[in-house]
């Protein structure tokens, strides 16, 4: 059908919105709150436009096209109230901009501009609300709430449904659920579309630039897996640019002391996780193996299905083995002292924060990761500071560990994590002559198809493997009933995997999301080494616990019961 | 009486629905059979909510004509054709619930509605769903269990309604109009309810064409002191002076009346702004925020400022519903024609 948008001709389809037309073909529909990934909810009335033959004005996101349909995007009406709802939101907001991580891309306070709206026209109305923490990963501030409701909505994407409106008209208040039995688990999704931070990380990075100027401290950073893949677009690089090589110069020049990267610690968990799995399908016992490396599952698991806690893998997640190696190894060998170092993870997750503070994950009664970083907050940083990562020099990883194996890159997707621990499986279940002939499998597609569950079959020596990828917690549920089906079940809370965390740059829409995962599986495809037991200095750690009898200590973990009725 | 023959006769009446939106009954039917064809059954739902303040057209009809409102749901259901309706649904505020269920219960064990018995289901509406709980749209969210909140419309309710089906909303006098048409007696009446400083208070049933002085005179209400009448419904309608009254009645028929000697101006108008600030739902900017906002310059005295002005036009045109805009009409003609006038400064 055609349509006229601002007297230009244009072919649209049926049940496309006016503001994906106008998209298609260039045409700015300013809005704010509208996220491709969600249902068009047209609240805010920013997206605003004027239809001939409807008196009223029309939301480009929720009104659909129509044969014939004359659209004026930016008429005199249309300007005027545009605007005033801009000025009434930003009155229902109270600006922190200062410390706020969404200042170098908060689209308020650049439509703010552009449409040239009185910030202060209106006194602020929610200073006296509070906010909502929730462990110490992601908290909702009610006095930056605008109301657009996208939090809950993903929120029930999640198949959590942790979040609400209570109330009415301007006493609407977002809130947690009062059904006692819902617990967050911190996957941080919310924190993903909301449009103006009022959903969000719980920071750290304030304290991180502290230590960093504290001159007692030694601080080191480490990097996931699915950072070094969409940072770049933080920056204006191409989607899923590896940066791998400027992260560790970024960090330098941010201050830290060494640059780490938790690939290395993602070898170390594969190792476990192999042959715990080798383990367990010898002793028949507590199959399926469950992956734990994502923390929101773990939170999952722990709150809502506690039965199925000993069937998790016992295996620490990467960055906490990588901050145990850097906390022991590596200072007795550098010869510093280990309560001096300070270690900050910078993760694509905010569920990791929650993680971080376990204390059965502490060594020695402190905690291994000190602070943890969502990839928004370190590229904040980096632009606070006038570093522009896409200018920057590459450089290495400290020596000592490495980068990892390309098993460990693809734990950044969903269905890698599996894909790692196969590959290292299948070598330590071999024979001797096999392991001489080194002919194994190393791809494993069928696991990193871009579906909400995958399944497969693998023969593992004489025995057929059954495998599952759940992909997105809310599609846990399908497989709850068959889990005797299966013998190894890998779960990631966020959809597309850690590439599609809840602490990942913004947007995080599908095509961003596909580009980060094409990434990662380059990386792989690039490595000379691409199983995590051909990683000989991981090797050399894995030993040195072994032989210092530190293995409860630093490799493998517990999980307990949270369930709330 | 054939479908057809039922369908040209409601269109012949030119009756519109009585919920207040007053859109051509018969086209609704008609796009409702149209989108239940193919084997995708639908409902109906009969809209007592009633929830405009001092309107009690709807109660009336539930305690004294409640075998002629049956009888219209039972054209309805006839029309549609009994397969396609899955179920009825009364959906009624919680004090017609209490006073009026047994009522209809009773009038449904007639073995002439037996089929259609079998299909009724009682609804209350909820308390905290309060002014908006009565929009179509709002009704059919509410029943399904979602949050009571507006949808965008189109899509409209006739193509997909409750649980996504084709459904027929109605309010509870349309049907009784109906059931008039259906036997011939519908002589283009309407129910009118009069109410504030008045002194028969009441629902009466007198020609859809009258004039609110006429309705006055005809009820003997007609006042002897300086006064001004809102119309339509307490929140929704258009507020005229004593000299503005040869206009007819709109919306949910209502005629309020005020003494001029005894009005505080400010207190009316404060008393329409914190109605609509307390009953918006929450989901759009304009009537959230601007609800609020309006409230609050009102009550600083700030009502002569643009910013007041812009406001109001800004629930007229940019709200995601009818509900806001509705306010804009009320204060408006309220500020015309009584406030800017009548109001002392001091």
């Amino acid at each position: 059908m055609q349509v006229i948008i601002d007297k230009k001709k244009i072919e649209a389809k049926k049940n496309e919105t006016i503001l994906a037309v106008a998209q298609r073909v260039g045409i700015d529909i300013p809005y704010l709150s509208f996220n491709p990934e969600l249902r068009g909810k047209g609240g805010d009335r920013v997206a605003l436009v004027e239809v001939k033959g409807e008196s009223k004005l029309m939301s480009a996101e929720t009104t659909k096209v129509r044969e014939g349909m004359i659209i004026f995007t930016n008429s005199s009406k249309v300007q005027r109230f545009r605007r005033l709802n801009l000025e009434l939101i930003f009155a229902s907001h109270i600006e922190k901009c200062a410390d706020c991580t969404l200042r170098f891309n908060c689209r308020l306070l650049e439509l703010a501009r552009l449409q040239q709206i009185k910030i202060s026209e209106f006194s602020d109305r929610k200073a006296l609300r509070k906010t909502y923490r929730f462990s110490t990963a992601v908290e909702i501030d009610g006095t930056q709430c605008i109301d657009c409701g996208n939090c809950i909505e993903a929120c029930a994407l999640q198949g959590i449904n942790f979040l609400q409106f209570t109330g009415k008209g301007y006493q609407q208040e977002l809130k947690p659920t009062n059904d006692k039995s819902r617990v967050c688990i911190h996957c941080g999704q919310c924190t993903n579309v909301c449009p103006v931070a009022a959903a969000q990380e719980q920071l750290e990075w304030p304290q991180v630039e502290k230590v960093l100027a504290d001159k007692t401290k030694i601080v080191v950073a480490q990097f996931a897996p699915a950072a070094r893949v969409s940072i770049g677009e933080e920056f204006g690089m191409k989607q899923g640019t590896d940066c791998t090589k400027k992260i560790n110069t970024a960090l330098k020049e941010l201050g830290f002391a060494y640059s780490f990267d938790i690939n290395f610690g993602a070898d170390i968990t594969t190792m476990i996780e192999a042959e715990e799995l080798l383990q367990r399908l010898k002793n028949k016992k507590n199959l399926p193996l469950f992956t734990s490396c994502c923390p929101a599952w773990v939170t999952y698991a722990e709150s809502y299905y506690p039965e199925l806690l000993p069937h998790l893998t016992t295996a620490r997640s990467p960055h906490i083995h990588s901050a145990g190696a850097i906390k022991t190894y590596f200072a007795k060998k550098k010869g510093l002292d280990r309560r001096q170092i300070k270690v900050v993870s910078i993760v694509p997750c905010t569920a990791k924060k929650q993680e971080a503070v376990r204390t059965e994950l502490y060594y020695q009664k402190e905690p291994l990761v000190d602070y943890v970083l969502t990839v928004r907050e370190f590229a904040f940083m980096l632009k606070k500071r006038q570093i522009d990562l896409a200018r920057l020099k590459e450089s290495e990883t400290e020596p000592l560990f490495n980068d990892g194996s390309g098993a460990a890159a693809i734990y950044g997707a969903s269905g890698g994590v599996m894909e790692s621990a196969l590959r290292t499986a299948l070598f330590l279940n071999s024979t001797k002559e096999k392991k001489i002939s080194n002919d194994f499998r190393l791809d494993f597609k069928e696991l990193r198809l871009n579906k909400n569950i995958k399944e497969a079959e693998i023969m593992l020596g004489k025995r057929k493997l059954r495998l599952a990828v759940i992909n997105g917690i809310a599609n846990f549920h399908y497989i709850l009933p068959h889990l005797n089906k299966y013998h190894y079940i890998e779960v990631m809370a966020c959809p597309g995997g850690c590439l599609g965390g809840g602490g990942q740059p913004l947007p995080n829409t599908k095509e961003i999301k596909e580009a980060r995962r094409k990434a990662l599986y380059q990386i792989d495809k690039d490595k000379k080494i691409r199983r995590a037991h051909e990683n000989k200095a991981m090797l050399t750690y894995y030993n040195w616990v072994k032989t210092n009898k530190l293995e409860a200590k630093l490799l493998h973990t517990k999980y307990f019961s949270r369930k709330r009725t | 009486m054939t479908n057809l023959a039922l369908i040209k006769k409601i269109e012949e009446s030119g009756l519109t629905g009585r919920g207040g939106g007053s859109f051509s009954v018969a086209k609704k039917w008609q796009l409702v059979k149209k989108n239940l064809k193919g084997n995708n059954p639908g409902y109906i739902i009969i809209n007592g909510a009633e929830g405009e303040p001092e309107v009690k057209k709807d109660g009336y009809l539930l305690a004294q004509e409640t075998e002629s409102v049956i009888a219209g749901v039972y054209y309805a259901f006839l029309y549609l054709g009994k397969k396609n309706v899955k179920a009825i649904y009364f959906y009624l505020n919680p004090i017609y619930f209490k006073k009026y269920r047994a009522r209809i219960e009773k009038v449904l064990k007639n073995s002439l509605y037996k089929e259609l018995a079998k299909k009724v289901i009682f609804y209350k509406k909820s308390e905290e769903s309060g002014y908006i709980g009565g929009e179509e749209s709002v009704v059919i969210n509410i029943i399904s269990g979602k949050k009571a909140q507006p949808n965008q419309r189109p899509p409209f309710p006739v193509e997909i309604g409750l649980f996504e089906k084709p459904t027929l909303i109605n309010n509870v006098e349309t049907f009784y109009n109906i059931a008039l048409i259906a036997t011939g007696v519908y002589d283009n009446k309407r129910l009118y309810t009069l109410a504030g400083a008045c002194r028969h208070k009441g629902v009466y049933n007198l020609p859809a064409t009258m004039s609110i002085a006429d309705v006055l005179q005809a009820t003997d209400n007609y006042p002897d002191f300086p006064f001004f009448v809102i119309a339509g419904g307490g929140v929704c309608g258009e507020v005229l002076d004593e000299n503005q009254l040869l206009a007819g009645v709109e919306g949910s028929g209502l005629i309020m009346i005020f003494d001029h000697r005894q009005t505080d101006y400010d207190k009316l108008l404060n008393y329409w702004l914190r109605f609509y600030k307390n009953q918006s739902c929450g989901l759009c900017t304009p009537c959230r925020e601007g609800s609020y906002r309006l409230h609050e310059l009102a009550k600083e005295k700030k009502i002569k400022e643009e910013k007041f002005i812009d406001l109001l036009d800004n629930l007229e045109q940019s709200t995601f519903c009818a509900l806001g805009s509705s306010l804009t009409y009320t204060v408006k003609s309220y500020l015309e024609n009584i406030y800017f006038k009548y109001k002392k400064y001091d």
